[in-house]
């Protein structure tokens, strides 16, 4: 199907979320040589996507559209694809070319860029932090590059010819309209992602993942190394509710903290 | 060597002494250290004019800084600053603002980081079960956790210069709902209480803001307490589904240690935990536990704070 043909004849939003493989977030993680060691570990969708997801497909539910939920990785991330599409998008797509290993964030967000734009999205949904790096750094990059309005941490959202958000600030939560085209970040919020139903996995067998690729730039931020966080040293432990105010007299005199 | 740009952190509209910090965190990337200071009033780089190992102070001046967009944010900062590798402080805003500024340069960026050894910068992943060490060649933009390096002290007398900027901003605020209360959120604080299951019902939250209003806490709370209890507001979660906090002294009230809680505090500078069973795996991470239900430990805890501090 050419999508910018379809985005040619019929003007309507073109919903992208952005879904994003990381280890189960409930695993435990081991260091071997120097690296994490992910062989045994079960790969799931990044909690917060699936947020991004309920938020896209709301969104389409308001205005129409489509939804595609789009990744960026090897092979072996096509089934948080197949997971999009039993909750209910309408197209997956993953975008990869062989010769790519871990990309960095310059990278990454070139071909999202150049992904986004050959698909001809009008928004696009992600979740506000991937479990594995905690970055947050792709929802506010990518609108950069696009030139497009951002929003990141957004616990709910309205949907008209602009999308009105609610996010977090310093004095309280604000309610602030995003025109469109933009990149929104989606944190736990109002909106619970919904179950697969069994049709949704009945579809989501027989979809068909779209294969792109895009150019990227060479990573300038290149991993070294990983590492277990230096182990505490072993706390104090006292019994009974009167040691209180031994512990607030160390916080003072040891820990320097009150 | 390449120029490192510090971005003063802003809270409530002055400069956050967290500032010093990204001093001391660029001099260990090395270089020639310039401190940008978003404003909407020059006056507003005084905090940092003194700083010691800063070679140079521009005073960014824009309406934009009064907003939140970080659109506004990042053009208004890139066009007033020099080329380099650019440091702000790792808080929600900054981030954003610093991953628009990262793409708008074609740099790459580097969030939460927590240890720095020339071009090597370490950050937690996996919610804090590993850490990872990237080495960055050429210039990045570059986020770094609070309280983590030891602020920069100041008698210098540093020049400072004052630039206008304009912010091409996207966003627009329609509203705002200021917080139920006037309590710190547990983002921006630097001692947080938090409790848990363990505190039997929302009412006794109440013993926990005494506390927190003795020493300037805000009040978190774990999953278990936020699901329970209507009361508590999500906004009060610390943990994976939650916010992941770094605070200097974090107080765990009836909390287990559950994984998802400690990937939202685990990277605290000190913990306490009051719990009533000895075996909670919380205890396996505090620097100081104390062993009894919170009945008992926490009016004692009370009395002693407020005889310290009242
Ligand atoms: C995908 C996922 C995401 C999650 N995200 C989060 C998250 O973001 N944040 C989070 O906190 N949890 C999260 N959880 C839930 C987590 O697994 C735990 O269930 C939760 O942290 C438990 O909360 P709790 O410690 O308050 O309750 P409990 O585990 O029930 O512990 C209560 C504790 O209170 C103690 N206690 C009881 N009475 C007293 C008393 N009178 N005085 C002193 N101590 C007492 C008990 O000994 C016990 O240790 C998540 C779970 C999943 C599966
Ligand atoms: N490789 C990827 N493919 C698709 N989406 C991604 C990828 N990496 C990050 N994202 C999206 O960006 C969000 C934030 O990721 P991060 O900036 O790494 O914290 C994730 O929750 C995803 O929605």
């Amino acid at each position: 199907m050419n999508r910018t043909l379809l985005g040619d004849l019929i003007e309507m939003s073109t919903i992208i979320v952005l879904v994003k493989q990381v280890p189960d977030t409930n695993a435990k993680i081991a260091v071997q040589g120097g690296r994490v060691d992910l062989s045994t570990v079960k790969m799931e969708m990044s909690p917060y996507d699936g947020f991004a997801i309920e938020t896209a497909l709301r969104h389409k539910e308001a205005t129409g559209g489509t939804v595609t939920a789009l990744t960026v990785g090897a092979a072996g991330t096509e089934k948080i694809l197949k997971d999009a599409k039993a909750m209910g998008v309408d197209n997956i797509v993953r975008v990869w070319d062989d010769s790519w290993s871990d990309l960095d964030s310059n990278a990454l967000q070139s071909v999202l860029k150049e992904s986004i734009e050959s698909l001809g999205g009008t928004a696009v949904y992600c979740g506000k932090s991937a479990a594995d790096t905690g970055a947050g750094s792709t929802g506010p990059g990518l609108a950069e590059r696009l030139g497009w309005a951002n929003a990141s941490n957004v616990i709910g959202a309205e949907f008209g010819d602009a999308v009105t958000v609610s996010m977090p600030v310093e004095a309280g939560v604000a309610k602030v309209s995003v025109p469109l085209p933009a990149v929104i970040s989606c944190d736990k919020g109002d909106f619970k992602p919904r179950k697969a139903n069994v049709k949704g996995i009945m579809m989501a067998k027989k979809a068909q993942v779209e294969l792109m690729t895009a150019s990227a730039p060479a990573s300038t931020v290149v991993v070294a190394s990983h590492s277990m966080p230096a182990a505490k040293p072993a706390g104090k432990t006292f019994e009974g509710g009167s040691s209180a105010s031994q512990v607030v007299q160390l916080l003072r005199d040891e820990a320097n903290v009150l | 060597m390449t120029n490192k740009i510090v971005i003063a952190e802003l809270t409530k509209g002055t400069v956050n002494a967290s500032t010093a910090e990204l001093v001391s965190a660029a001099q260990a990337m090395g270089g020639d250290v310039t401190v940008v200071v978003p404003c909407t009033d020059a006056s507003m780089a005084d905090a940092v004019s003194g700083y010691d190992g800063v070679s140079k102070v521009i005073a960014v001046k824009s309406d934009v800084f009064a907003g939140n967009d970080s659109s506004g944010w990042a053009s208004a900062l890139d066009s007033a600053m020099p080329a380099g590798t650019v440091l702000f402080l790792a808080t929600a805003r900054s981030k954003d603002v610093a991953s628009r500024l990262a793409a708008r340069r074609g740099l790459s960026i580097v969030q939460d980081v927590v240890s720095i050894d020339g071009n090597n910068l370490t950050s937690p992943i996996y919610s804090g079960k590993a850490n990872q060490t990237v080495t960055v060649n050429g210039d990045a933009v570059v986020s770094v956790r609070a309280n983590v390096f030891s602020g920069v002290g100041s008698g210098s007398s540093n020049d400072v210069s004052v630039v206008d900027a304009s912010g091409d901003v996207k966003t627009a605020v329609q509203d705002v709902m200021e917080r139920a209360s006037a309590r710190l959120d547990v983002s921006e604080a630097n001692i947080i209480i938090s409790g848990g299951r363990g505190m039997g019902s929302p009412a006794n939250f109440s013993h926990l803001e005494a506390v927190a209003d003795t020493i300037g806490a805000a009040v978190g709370a774990s999953r278990a307490a936020v699901d329970t209890w209507e009361e508590i507001p999500h906004s009060m979660q610390v943990g994976q589904t939650g916010k992941t906090v770094n605070p200097n002294l974090y107080i765990a009230v009836g909390i287990s240690g559950a994984i998802q809680h400690l990937a939202g505090m685990r990277s605290s500078k000190y913990i306490v935990a009051i719990n009533k069973d000895a075996d909670a795996p919380i205890f396996q991470h505090a620097d100081y536990g104390i062993v009894a239900t919170w009945e008992e430990a926490l009016p004692v805890f009370q009395d002693a704070l407020s005889s310290l501090l009242g």
